[in-house]
């Protein structure tokens, strides 16, 4: 497969490129290190640039009105979109728009006018319930919350552990055990209005990445009617499988942008810096660091942008997404660590960005799948279903 | 095991001594009236000076004399000065006085 840019595709990197060095990048200096978010004014004067270069909405389909980007296309422009300090989990500070959670698109037309197209105009938020106290890499076995069917609805009873935005969502998908006997096949996909009574964000969760907290929920004998339940009953990890793992990959262009952003950093500071009268770029050592960073980056820029090209031809790529995965977090997280080696102690620091990718992207390895999830996920299919 | 959830440390005179004394760390604070009730939740960023110590040097220099503050200590002081301002908002109905006036974009928390 040839993975080099087309002419068009040339042309949208180098305006997104363009985009982050003047527009993105000089906002960012003046905000504190582990801001998350733009001045409300910049926000939307750069909502306006986005739109005006026809990439808002980047990842809403086309044929709900997005822009028409195939996923390769859509991965280069993810890799350049990161490349600032704020990148890796919010990347140009979301002016390109959203497209809000992968699931609601399956949602049937009364849901959708109430949650998608809201969603899509920008007037409202979701956050994404799954992960429990109990477990998140194998979900089908740890949900403990339970939906209990009573008054023509349910009612649900339970707890979410690291629960991004839930506390600014409008509405979240939450996963509930409604079979409590048939394992992965009793799970139930619900829409929760953030004001349910019943419905609760208990506690920030701080974490590594302290620029974004996750949150604690809790459910309280939460009723809702059954016109809250997303797709079948019993069925909720048959919702949107193939766009969630559709989703992997540009969740690993993001790791490479900005392991490229690090590389780029050591490579001028190890020209710049002398020690012991030589340039750091002279030592055998910088240099081998540098080029196991050009190898990592490499590497899972190729592995994603094959899963994305397999994607794009409609052809299998669960394999591919998780190895996309596996290749962009770890070798991303190799990279800005030897960036920050290179540095010394100004790479410790919070006057450079890369303090922040190293916390970030250190999460990259558990979310979306941990590392040994993806593994098992390859395992899976290379050694056939006996191992299901 | 979770986090203690609200700042619960005895109050400090807000005086020049007591806040010459802080740790030049990032973390968050309260200021408070004579009696206690919070007037104000401020962090110290990254790109405080001397952390704290610079913050409420500030809060000192503008507020005078007769104000009462305490401080945490805290690398994630941007999520956690969200928390506090959260846990505030449920507790009391609204945010503190000071931060009403030029309020940042907040979520809403239930707090145990
Ligand atoms: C900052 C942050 C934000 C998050 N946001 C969300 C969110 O918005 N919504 C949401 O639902 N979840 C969210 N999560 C949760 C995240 O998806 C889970 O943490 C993740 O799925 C792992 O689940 P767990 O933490 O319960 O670990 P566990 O499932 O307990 O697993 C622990 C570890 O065991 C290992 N492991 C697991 N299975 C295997 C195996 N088969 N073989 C070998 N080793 C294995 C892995 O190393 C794994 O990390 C977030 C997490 C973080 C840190």
């Amino acid at each position: 497969m040839d993975f080099e840019p087309n002419q068009e595709q040339q042309m949208l990197i180098e305006q997104v490129r363009r985009f982050v060095r003047e527009e993105i990048i000089p906002l960012e200096a003046k905000l504190d290190p582990d801001a998350s978010e733009l001045d409300p004014a910049d926000h939307a004067r750069l909502v306006e640039k986005t739109k005006a270069m026809g990439l808002f909405g980047i990842d809403i389909p086309k044929e709900y009105g997005g822009p028409d980007i195939d996923i390769v296309t859509r991965v280069l422009l993810a890799i350049e979109m990161a490349q600032h300090r704020a990148g890796l989990y919010v990347p140009c500070y979301g002016t390109f728009g959203g497209a809000g959670l992968a699931q609601i698109f399956e949602a049937n037309e009364d849901q959708k006018e109430r949650y998608l197209y809201p969603t899509l105009r920008g007037e409202k938020k979701a956050f994404f319930g799954l992960t429990e106290p109990s477990g998140g890499s194998d979900p089908a076995g740890a949900i403990q919350t339970r939906a209990e069917r009573r008054d023509n609805g349910w009612v649900l009873n339970g707890a979410k552990l690291y629960i991004s935005n839930a506390d600014r969502a409008q509405y979240g998908i939450v996963f509930a055990r409604t079979d409590s006997s048939k394992g992965r096949a009793g799970i139930t996909c619900f829409i929760i209005d953030s004001d349910t009574p019943g419905f609760h964000v208990r506690r920030v969760v701080h974490t590594l990445r302290s620029s974004h907290y996750a949150t604690e929920l809790e459910f309280k004998d939460c009723w809702v009617s059954d016109h809250q339940v997303l797709g079948e009953v019993n069925k909720g990890f048959a919702v949107a499988n193939d766009r969630l793992t559709r989703q992997r990959i540009p969740y690993a262009a993001g790791c490479i942008g900005v392991a490229i952003a690090a590389h780029e950093m050591a490579i001028e500071w190890a020209k710049m810096r002398s020690t012991f009268g030589e340039k750091l770029s002279h030592r055998q050592a910088v240099q081998w660091m540098l080029v196991d960073n050009e190898i990592d980056i490499r590497t899972a820029r190729h592995f994603t942008l094959e899963a994305a090209e397999k994607a794009r031809r409609g052809l299998p790529f669960k394999i591919e997404a998780s190895i996309a995965k596996l290749t962009a977090s770890e070798g991303g997280g190799r990279v800005v660590d030897r960036a920050m080696q290179i540095h010394g102690g100004m790479g410790m620091t919070k006057d450079l960005p890369l303090e922040r990718w190293y916390r970030e992207m250190r999460i990259r390895r558990v979310g979306e799948g941990p590392s040994e999830v993806q593994r098992m996920v390859i395992a899976r299919e290379i050694l056939g279903s006996n191992l299901r | 095991m979770a986090l203690r959830l609200r700042l619960e440390k005895p109050w400090q005179p807000l005086t020049a001594e007591s806040v010459q004394r802080l740790p030049g760390q990032l973390g968050v604070y309260q200021v408070a009236d004579a009696k206690g009730a919070v007037l104000f939740i401020g962090q110290a960023g990254a790109r405080s000076p001397f952390g704290l110590r610079s913050e409420l040097q500030r809060e000192h220099r503008e507020r005078g004399d007769g104000c009462q503050f305490r401080v945490e200590v805290n690398q994630q002081y941007r999520t956690r000065w969200f928390e506090l301002l959260m846990v505030h908002k449920a507790d009391h109905g609204g945010l503190p006085p000071d931060n009403a006036k030029n309020p940042p974009p907040l979520g809403r928390l239930s707090p145990y």
